[in-house]
């Protein structure tokens, strides 16, 4: 199968006064036609950078660097004139935020913001639009549509707004939804109706979805595969089913292991010590070290490759860990050096 | 495992907040937003009672009208038997030395213009625990204690990440040796990683100063993982009230099995039953009379009484309260219930929310 999105060596720099922060270094991947592909990582990893960067969307003092390519329907998005790479936005390539309430407009109403995409991009009417705004607002399972439609956002609750955000994204049948954390200021009931929606409207019009998320229980509930970034890059790849089941990269399987779970009791929690480092300052060699149970003389020396893991299922599974090549140190943990030198942790 | 032994170190009856809703240009009150509506429990000294619900149920009102905060509109509040509402200013300013709160945003909770030392230290100037250099002595002991280093205490906040400055609100909070502390959302604005050493943090200084948590949050599954018992709270009441394991295990009241449901498993070999709610949370400004889950409700009694009958949180099984008329056993006899509509008689309603494999 063609990938639909195919992101190869992107780097996207900011320069700022404390030097130049390497906010996504050097990251590639691809998205299938339908797939559900999730991105997992701390805050500071790179996730969202990532994102607008795929739509081009990052402003000074950020800049992606010459280099990288992001081929997406047989054209190379970085190479795009500006009125071109305009015309996949929201057309094409449609992404939902985090937070509805700064995403939308507050001095329109719900129904003129899904219309204007619609004039924008179809040249429609204005009746058209409108009508095909209803229309979207129906299929997002709001009731009361019509009235719904000549509200503003302020007059909608969490959940509402999203969905909202959703038809927004959707109106124009994109081939791929970026979505950035769109579960992440909704309570969990509301959460579950939101992902619920999502799985139902790409079954039906068959979007692929990048899914940005620092949840591994909505990946594990919705993506099909998974990249996991740190430090600005991708550090385990692999299918959720292989990932779950057998992470490799030390940073996956601390984050698995972090987390607290419903129905499973633990004295304590294993926790991953110290944080992510400065974007300024990734720190040489393997990026993760200092956090890391394992890490040895080799990783300080030597930036890890994405290797090759002999994947349970068959497909590809990469890893940036010197343990893909030297395994059996797996068995020699020892307190991480941010424990060392933090007390706490 | 912890029930309630004879003395409660906090008691809270019928607490009530209610924020008035001013319309016009005399401000006339045109109703009122039942924030905290008639809110009821005990803690055990060493215990950690969960609070969960989603934005708006009252959770962080309530931890607040207890500190007194906010001024509760009605009911009790007793620390070891004594009726803080009933203080006055300067009583209240000796008990805050045992009452403390660690806030959800570490971003917010602490003043830019104020060294981390400065921060920690002001309760123990406040409360004249100490000063000059013992004071510092004590600053430095105490951010060795949260795991930042001592010298820190010279930094302000805009120097330390999240987690390390969730550390220092732990410090303040703890600066003053209380015996209660409120914890609310003190792990939400954290990553994965940062929020499990903050969980123990918190678990390391309960046990090591027999300390009583009343911990707020939204996320279930650090609920569990922390709390001894749980309560359960929706438009200003609380709904369930039962030991963690119980109340993750057999929850009974439909709301909880909706939120339990809605919790995404971070397993993909796990297929789960959810209940998938419909609507939003109704405004508690105009709560649903009867039961205020009633609109939403799955239970398959569920009939013209529920819209009628309020129902009392009320002993279902061992220490498991809940508020449902339609699950047995209950208080509100078929009598009362027939006489307010019920077609319906109560029935036992567990539906399966283990997940399963497939």
């Amino acid at each position: 199968m063609t990938p639909l999105l195919t992101v190869s060596d992107l780097r996207t720099y900011f320069y700022t006064g404390a030097g130049i922060a390497r906010s996504v270094d050097g990251v590639s991947f691809s998205v299938e036609p339908r797939e559900t592909l999730g991105v997992v990582g701390e805050s500071g990893c790179g996730k969202s950078v990532t994102a607008l960067s795929i739509l081009r969307l990052i402003q000074r003092p950020g800049r992606i660097e010459p280099g990288g390519r992001i081929e997406f329907e047989g054209k190379d998005l970085l190479q795009l004139p500006e009125p071109e790479i305009r015309r996949v936005r929201g057309n094409r390539i449609a992404m939902i935020f985090q937070e509805p309430m700064t995403a939308l407009n507050p001095v329109f109403t719900v129904g003129e913001q899904i219309a204007e995409v619609v004039r924008v991009h179809a040249g429609a009417s204005r009746k058209a639009a409108w009508e095909r705004a209803v229309e979207m607002l129906t299929l997002m399972g709001i009731p009361a549509p019509a009235e719904r439609a000549r509200q503003y956002p302020h007059q909608l609750s969490g959940g509402m707004r999203q969905r909202v955000m959703i038809a927004m994204a959707l109106v124009m049948n994109p081939a791929l939804v970026i979505a950035d954390e769109p579960t992440t200021a909704l309570d969990v009931t509301i959460q579950a109706q939101i992902l619920e929606l999502l799985g139902d409207l790409q079954q039906r019009l068959g979007t692929s979805i990048l899914l940005i998320t620092h949840d591994l229980g909505v990946i594990a509930e919705t993506a099909q595969r998974v990249i996991v970034m740190y430090a600005g890059e991708v550090v385990e790849q692999a299918t959720v089913g292989e990932l779950f089941a057998h992470p490799h990269h030390p940073y996956t399987e601390g984050l698995m292991q972090a987390m607290p779970r419903v129905g499973q009791e633990r004295e304590r929690l294993a926790v991953i010590p110290g944080t992510v480092p400065p974007p300024t300052a990734w720190p040489t060699g393997c990026r993760f070290r200092d956090r890391c149970p394992y890490a040895w003389e080799r990783c300080e020396r030597e930036h890890p490759p994405l290797y090759q893991i002999a994947g349970g299922d068959g497909r590809s599974h990469v890893s940036r860990c010197h343990l893909a090549d030297e395994p059996e140190r797996r068995a020699q943990a020892h307190a991480p050096l941010a424990a060392r030198s933090n007390p706490a942790s | 495992m912890t029930a309630p032994p004879a003395a409660p170190l906090l008691a809270v009856r019928d607490l009530t907040k209610y924020f008035p809703i001013k319309r016009g240009l005399l401000g006339r009150t045109a109703g009122a937003v039942k924030a905290v509506d008639g809110v009821s429990f005990e803690l055990s000294p060493g215990e950690t009672l969960g609070v969960v619900g989603e934005s708006g149920c009252g959770k962080t009102t309530m931890g607040r009208a207890i500190l007194r905060l906010i001024e509760p509109t009605s009911g009790e509040v007793r620390f070891e038997g004594t009726d803080i509402r009933a203080l006055d200013a300067e009583g209240m300013r000796r008990l805050r030395r045992q009452m403390q709160i660690v806030f959800q945003d570490p971003f917010s909770s602490l003043n830019p213009r104020m060294t981390i030392g400065a921060i920690v230290r002001e309760g123990l100037t406040i409360h004249r625990l100490a000063e000059g250099a013992a004071a510092d002595a004590r600053v430095r002991q105490l951010l060795d204690e949260v795991g930042l280093r001592p010298e820190y205490a010279s930094r302000f906040p805009h120097e330390f990440s999240g987690g390390q400055r969730q550390r220092v609100g732990i410090a303040r909070a703890l600066s003053v040796e209380p015996r209660f502390i409120v914890c609310d959302e003190p792990v939400s604005a954290l990553d994965v990683s940062v929020q499990a050493q903050v969980i123990n943090l918190l678990q390391d200084l309960q046990r090591d100063r027999k300390l009583t948590y009343l911990f707020i949050a939204h996320d279930l599954s650090v609920v569990e993982h922390i709390a001894d018992r749980v309560a359960v709270m929706y438009l200003g009441k609380i709904v369930e009230l039962a030991a963690a394991a119980d109340l993750y295990r057999e929850p009974l009241m439909p709301y909880t099995q909706a939120l339990l449901s809605a919790v995404p498993v971070p397993d993909p070999t796990l297929r789960k039953q959810r209940i998938v709610l419909t609507g939003d949370v109704p405004s508690p400004a105009n709560p649903p009379p009867g039961c205020v889950f009633h609109p939403r409700c799955h239970h398959p009694a569920k009939d013209a009484a529920c819209t009628r009958i309020i129902p009392p949180l009320e002993l279902k099984g061992l220490s498991h309260w809940a508020a449902c008329i339609k699950q047995p056993p209950t208080t509100v006899g078929w009598d009362a219930q027939q006489s307010a509509g019920a077609t319906k008689q109560p029935e036992r309603y567990l539906p399966v929310m283990q997940a399963v494999k497939g």
